[in-house]
């Protein structure tokens, strides 16, 4: 059981999060801008999320907290 | 459940002004998370120098000076030598630490200076828009060589860590990157014991970051981070080149 | 008061500043100004001090800064073309607000110059140590025992309104032996650095030194503010020395070592029967107007001696305004003008007048 969070008006977009991922489970949501006006990260599937902090360790910006 | 990955205490609120990917937010929570690890952020002083990081002085959460292009070095020397008992540290980027303030960084390591020096290599000048860095690859397109690094014109890039390894008053000297979850982990390794020499007064220590301009180098930040696999690390190789805590238990 | 002892300019002010609390040297060899280095040397790790010899002026200055930065008495000095590589630090010392103790014990120039004394240096000092909009307290000693006495006044001042002092010496009164006295060892009492960086301790909100700011109206505000200080500075701190001149017609103004030499001159001249009088400004920035003008009223003609080609001359016509003759009189290149030659200029002067 874990969950991670994000600070989403600091997310840039890089996508560095997505990539380190090792479930897969992270994206780019397309659909929407946050305030910075770039894409935010989100995560697709929170139920199959390791707590791994992977995420968190790769993101520049600081915008992941995870729990476990 | 619990917290188990959150933003240090040693960063403030200010949103990095970076751009999208650029790997100086991942050395900026390494550098805050090792200041929280040792509990020395009320003891602790940043030097910030001139380049991208020049705004460094309002992202971690303790007493900072901002110092001349090149200077850091000297002015974490006045501070060091004012405050024995504080942890000082610079941030310096590779135009700051290997052009304009080589001399200040050669004379800093070789008196064994007790500070803490964290080197971003990105291999080109990323404030004023991507020139040609001390730092950059033989070939490197870059503002300043629009065709490519000829170092018969230009000469050849520096390798830091070698360098400084030579001189007697460097103490740490090693050169990692954070392009992976397994190197960033080792870059915080390093970092950590730069500031647990610089606390237990072993002298110069510098962690050399191999690091990313996605922005300059016109690259996506994937993109960013197999070019610095495939062109910096082959040039830079990782590694420690000079450690006196290991050579004393050798 | 302690007892007279004969010392050299240089060491005497290197005491001088060591008794005023200043624990922190960094410097740079460079004659004629070494024996400040040399004297630090030797007595800084007596009293607990640190001396530095850095890799360059350059370098040194910015040591300064980082000892300033923490919120000790931090001091350098230099000679000429040193002080040219220190106006880097200087100017970012003046952007983040630092006081500072700056020492130049001037040769010839420009360029490499020479090494015997000069004072061409007067506009760097007073107008421009650097780039951007800022002063620093400048003081002009004319004898040991001002630059004995002028370390702990620069301190002070600069501390009291945060901009960098510099001592403008050269390379006689440098050199020269003269009987000084240091004031009775006492703690001044140095006000607290509440700005200072030497770690917040949990305590307090972070310190920030720094001299950048990418908002122009930010930048202008900030500016504006340092202005203000330094009105208050040239309100309170002008300083200078008036000899015979209250009922003179011919007023030499001349600082430091050609002061020296004009006064003799003066000498001569009211032996000669010339009511000659001598303004010596002590202060170069502020420079001291209000004194200046003051004579403005029975003088008929301002000489400026000066050992360069005529540097302060412009400030002193400024206060004149065109009021009176305002002439200039100089030797340059490390010449040191004689009595003789000043007493002669007096002479013309005066004549010119009776005609």
């Amino acid at each position: 059981m874990a969950k991670i969070t994000f600070k989403e008006n600091l997310c840039k977009g890089c996508g560095m999060c997505v990539n380190a991922c090792p479930k897969n489970i992270l994206e780019l949501d397309k659909t929407r801008l946050n305030v910075k006006g770039y894409h935010p990260a989100v995560i697709k599937d929170q139920e199959k999320c390791i707590g791994c902090t992977s995420c968190a360790i790769m993101c520049p910006d600081v915008v992941i907290t995870v729990e476990r | 459940m619990a917290v188990v990955f959150d933003k240090p205490k040693a960063l403030t609120d200010v949103p990095f002004h970076y751009c999208p990917g650029c790997t100086h937010g991942i050395v900026h929570r390494l550098v805050a998370e090792v200041i929280d690890e040792l509990g020395i952020a009320g003891d602790t002083v940043g030097v910030a120098s001139v380049g991208c990081s020049v705004f460094s002085y309002n992202y971690f959460d303790c007493d900072m000076v901002q110092a001349p292009h090149g200077r850091a070095p000297a002015v974490a020397t006045g501070l060091k030598r004012s405050l024995p008992d504080n942890v000082i540290f610079t941030y310096q980027g590779d135009g700051d630490l290997a052009a304009i303030g080589m001399a200040e960084t050669v004379h800093a390591a070789t008196r064994g200076e007790n500070i803490t020096v964290i080197f971003i290599n990105n291999a080109i000048y990323g404030m004023t828009g991507g020139q040609m860095a001390p730092t950059s690859l033989p070939g490197q397109v870059t503002q300043t060589t629009p065709y490519g690094r000829d170092t018969s014109v230009a000469g050849h890039p520096i390798r830091v860590c070698e360098l400084l390894s030579t001189l007697s008053g460097t103490a740490l000297a090693q050169r990692v990157t954070v392009d992976s979850v397994k190197n960033v982990n080792i870059a915080k390794k390093a970092i950590k014991k730069a500031f647990e020499n610089q606390i237990n007064k072993r002298g110069y220590s510098i962690v050399e970051v191999l690091s990313t301009c996605p922005t300059n180098w016109g690259l996506s930040p994937e993109e960013a981070l197999k070019w610095l696999q495939n062109n910096m690390i082959p040039y830079y190789p990782l590694g420690v080149y000079k450690d006196v805590t290991a050579e004393k238990e050798a | 008061m302690g007892e007279k002892v004969l010392m050299k300019g240089n060491e005497a002010l290197a005491e001088a500043a060591i008794q005023a609390g200043c624990r922190h040297y960094f410097g740079y060899p460079i004659t004629p100004q070494t024996e400040i280095a040399a004297y630090m040397s030797k007595r800084m790790p007596k009293v607990g001090g640190c001396f530095l010899q850095a890799e360059s002026e350059v370098a040194a200055i910015n040591m300064v800064l980082g000892a300033s930065s923490a919120g000790v008495r931090a001091m350098t000095s230099s000679s000429s073309p040193g002080i040219s590589l220190k106006s880097e630090g200087v100017s970012y010392i003046a952007g983040s607000d630092l006081p500072a103790l700056i020492i130049n014990v001037q040769r010839g120039g420009p360029g490499l110059g020479g090494i015997q004394p000069s004072q061409s240096d007067y506009w760097q000092a007073t107008k421009a140590l650097g780039h951007g909009d800022f002063q620093l307290f400048v003081l002009a000693p004319s004898t040991i025992q001002e630059m004995v006495d002028f370390v702990s006044l620069g301190y002070e001042v600069g501390e009291k309104y945060r901009i960098p002092t510099m001592i403008l010496s050269d390379g006689m009164l440098g050199q020269m032996m003269e009987p000084v006295e240091f004031p009775e060892a006492k703690e001044t009492a140095q006000a607290e650095k509440t700005w200072a960086t030497n770690g917040h301790k949990n305590k307090r909100k972070k310190n920030i030194i720094n001299s950048l700011y990418i908002e122009p109206q930010v930048l202008e505000d900030l500016v504006k503010e340092r202005f203000e200080r330094y009105e208050k500075i040239k309100a309170t701190e002008q300083r200078a020395e008036e000899y015979l001149v209250d009922d003179a017609d011919i007023v030499v103004v001349a600082f430091g070592a050609s002061a020296r030499v004009s006064r003799n001159a003066v000498n001569m001249a009211r032996e000669a029967g010339i009511k000659a009088g001598l303004i010596r400004p002590i202060t170069l920035w502020p420079f001291p107007e209000n004194t200046i003008k003051k004579a403005v009223s029975h003088t008929k003609d301002f000489l400026c001696v000066e050992m360069n080609m005529g540097q302060m001359v412009d400030d002193v016509r400024l206060c004149v305004e065109g009021k009176s003759e305002v002439s200039f009189f100089g030797r340059t290149g490390g010449m040191i003008p004689t009595p003789e030659e000043v007493f002669n200029e007096i002479k013309k002067l005066s004549e010119k007048e009776a005609k």
